[in-house]
């Protein structure tokens, strides 16, 4: 690469555009030769059912405490093959570059996409990329899309989740959206909050091997955090779920932070976190198989599925109180008084 | 978390619980205590603190927050403002989706005009000073609690010779709404849960003309789950004895006098204003205006533009909500074409407002 910044030309589909592939993004994520470079990439199909996935990534900034748009991009595509109880097997990159990006932040977030694809085992094996003028985008936009095999016969679902069912979560909740926030232009909070954002699937993996047809839901609570996706599933399984606050975990750093700024954790987002449903009797035996898995040796109990209703989420408060929990309206604002 | 969980022990709270239901057993009625300030509203929703009071203790919520009492004239006067060139609005998150007569401020975001979001008001003045050639208008909100850190900030500005920075100002002060109420026959409040941290700055003694005037007891309160708890069992005792004092149940931050430091510099920056509260109508000395030292920070004087004529929503009861009358589940408009998405009244925008407490807490 002979500029240190993304210029439009590197988006023009010619020569810059060449060099760009050959230099820079080809060599990091695929290590594809020329000769195998076509407009699709060709995969064997696996037994069974696929499992297809596709998100965008427009974070803010691009670079925040313990990670960056990329490994959020790949470890999120990931993870949203692994709610599907699917094993990974291919993710698509689509990038959009903001012109006058720094060539070395964007090697930096394509080592960390080709990293976390290493670590979460699956191949980067197709992808675009666009480049926009100045003030068009924000630095870098990343889509990435991912098709994963389902090796099981297991209807994990959202509507499958049923009375009696404990819900467990693999660590603290909310580290993502306050590591993210706290190191916003404006909002001067320092802190030691880092983000969550890791690959859940060979938990998943493990989950599913053993405890089989126990295990009900899976979903990764990422915008909206833990309340919003446990109101998705009680009203996609038509249940009551109750959530107990005293079994919550949540970081010293990030109660504070939340405190400060009037937020709720329950409403802040995660990146590496899951919500996993399943029948009493396998409960602590899937506490078990969490708490000795990397991501999740903070992992806890915090509620069950109490009735068969129109969907409804509540909390028991530390000091024995009952509320209501709704989905997250609107973006979370900080209090003014 | 440290200093929290200590005020949030379930055995403790228990404890208060047992001896309100006993203070509270021999009332031959209910009681309705008014919780004051935005943040207890949050507080009282967020622990389910409702739902663990005996019945005959009834909890109301007060004209505290200070988007909520917001007229509607001054979001149309942002709007406005915010339409001139060359202008950026900064201001605190939650003012961005109060509705005005026709738009909110977001809209005019989307539509291009400029809403810089701040968590400061001395970062407003930062904005001024990076972009001379931009005039940045801060939107002045909030109780005795703020209104010092924008005194502050239009020091600063002083100081540094900033031609480009203003406030549009809406501060409002405690304890005047609370005497209005008081007064109303309509309501009869038996008991304040005075707000705590506008009371850090004001101190306990600016409740005592309150007691006096209207006999009604007045309890500084925490907000903390054991803080809200202590504070209502204070309340129930005073009604239970007959009395009507001035009590601080938040001694670790709140002292009489109040913090003479932010006063100084209220004072010398701001003056006594009658002002409009949106839902309770014009109390007078009850605004904040800036003095004639520092009008040329003033948006209201210095940056004329035409506003158009405020109308406020029919059928939206956010007023009766704001003075305790009615709950938010009484209004026709809750949770049908008021919502946090897209709101009719203030009460549902700010995060602190009752409507949005019982959509996002409520049962």
């Amino acid at each position: 690469m002979k500029s240190d910044v993304i210029l439009l030309g590197h988006g023009s589909g010619g020569k810059l555009s060449h060099q760009l592939l050959d230099d820079l993004i080809v060599p990091i994520l695929s290590g594809i030769g020329q000769r195998d470079q076509n407009d699709a990439a060709v995969l064997d199909s696996p037994r069974g059912r696929l499992a297809f996935t596709t998100d965008s990534y427009v974070v803010d900034p691009i670079f925040f405490p313990g990670g960056n748009i990329g490994e959020l991009a790949i470890h999120g595509t990931v993870n949203d093959l692994a709610m599907a109880g699917a094993t990974p097997i291919a993710i698509s990159v689509g990038l959009i570059i903001e012109e006058g990006l720094p060539v070395s932040e964007l090697r930096q977030v394509l080592e960390s996409m080709r990293d976390a694809a290493k670590q979460a085992d699956v191949k980067i094996v197709t992808g675009d990329t666009k480049v926009v003028p100045r003030g068009k985008a924000d630095k870098l936009f990343i889509n990435t899309s991912g098709i994963g095999a389902i090796e099981h016969e297991l209807q994990i679902s959202g509507s499958s989740a049923q009375v009696g069912d404990k819900i467990l979560v693999n660590g603290t909740i909310g580290d993502h959206g306050m590591a993210v926030l706290a190191c916003r232009e404006g909002l001067e909070l320092e802190s030691n909050i880092t983000t969550d954002s890791a690959p859940l699937n060979s938990m998943v993996k493990e989950l599913v091997d053993k405890l089989g047809s126990q295990l009900h839901t899976l979903r990764d609570p990422t915008r909206g955090g833990v309340a919003t996706t446990l109101k998705e599933i009680a009203l996609q399984s038509q249940v009551e779920i109750t959530l107990q606050e005293t079994a919550l975990p949540i970081a010293p750093a990030v109660a504070g932070a939340c405190s400060i700024l009037g937020l709720d954790p329950l409403f802040v987002a995660n990146e590496g976190k899951l919500l996993a449903f399943v029948a009493p009797e396998a409960a602590e035996q899937a506490l078990a198989i969490l708490q000795k898995h990397k991501y999740g040796q903070q992992a806890a109990i915090i509620g069950e599925v109490t009735a068969r209703t129109t969907g409804k989420v509540r909390l028991q408060t530390t000091i024995g109180g009952l509320r209501a929990i709704e989905m997250l309206a609107g973006e979370q604002l900080p209090r003014i008084c | 978390m440290k200093h929290q969980s200590e005020y949030r022990d379930p055995e403790l709270a228990e404890l208060q619980l047992q001896a309100i239901r006993q203070t509270t057993a021999g009332f031959g009625r209910t009681v309705t205590f008014m919780e004051v300030c935005g943040t207890h509203t949050m507080a009282i929703y967020q622990h389910g603190i409702r739902s663990l009071l005996p019945q005959q203790v009834r909890l109301i919520s007060g004209p505290g927050c200070p988007v909520c009492v917001t007229p509607v004239g001054f979001v149309d006067q942002a709007i406005a403002l915010a339409r001139r060139s060359n202008t950026v609005i900064a201001t605190f998150g939650d003012m961005v989706r109060v509705p005005g007569s026709s738009s909110n401020l977001l809209h005019e975001q989307a539509k291009g005009a400029t809403i810089k979001i701040v968590y400061s008001p001395l970062d407003a003045v930062a904005l001024a000073e990076k972009n001379p050639d931009i005039d940045v208008v801060f939107l002045g909100v909030g109780f005795e609690t703020t209104t010092p850190t924008v005194a502050g900030a239009i020091l600063t500005a002083a100081q540094k010779n900033l031609v480009n920075f203003y406030v549009l100002c809406s501060h409002k002060t405690m304890p005047g709404p609370m005497a209005a109420l008081a007064g109303d026959p309509e309501l009869q409040v038996d008991g304040y849960l005075c707000p705590a941290h506008v009371s850090a700055i004001i101190g306990a003694n600016a409740y005592q003309p309150l007691v006096d005037n209207y006999r009604v007891p007045c309890v500084v309160t925490g907000f903390e789950p054991l803080d809200v708890l202590q504070g209502v069992l204070m309340l129930a005792r005073q009604v239970v004895a007959g009395e009507a004092r001035v009590e601080t149940q938040y001694r670790r931050v709140v002292k009489p006098e109040g913090n003479p430091k932010a006063l100084a510099i209220l004072r010398q920056v701001f003056e006594p204003c009658d002002a409009r509260w949106r839902g309770i109508g014009d109390i007078p000395e009850s605004g904040l205006q800036l003095r004639s030292d520092y009008h040329r920070f003033d948006a209201a004087r210095q940056l004329p533009v035409e506003v158009e004529a405020a109308i406020e929503h029919q059928g939206c009861l956010c007023g009766e909500i704001l003075k305790g009358k009615v709950r938010p589940n009484d209004c026709p408009l809750f949770r049908t074409t008021c919502t946090p998405e897209d709101p009719v009244g203030a009460c549902m925008v700010s995060s602190e407002g009752t409507c949005a407490a019982e959509y996002k807490y409520g049962n």
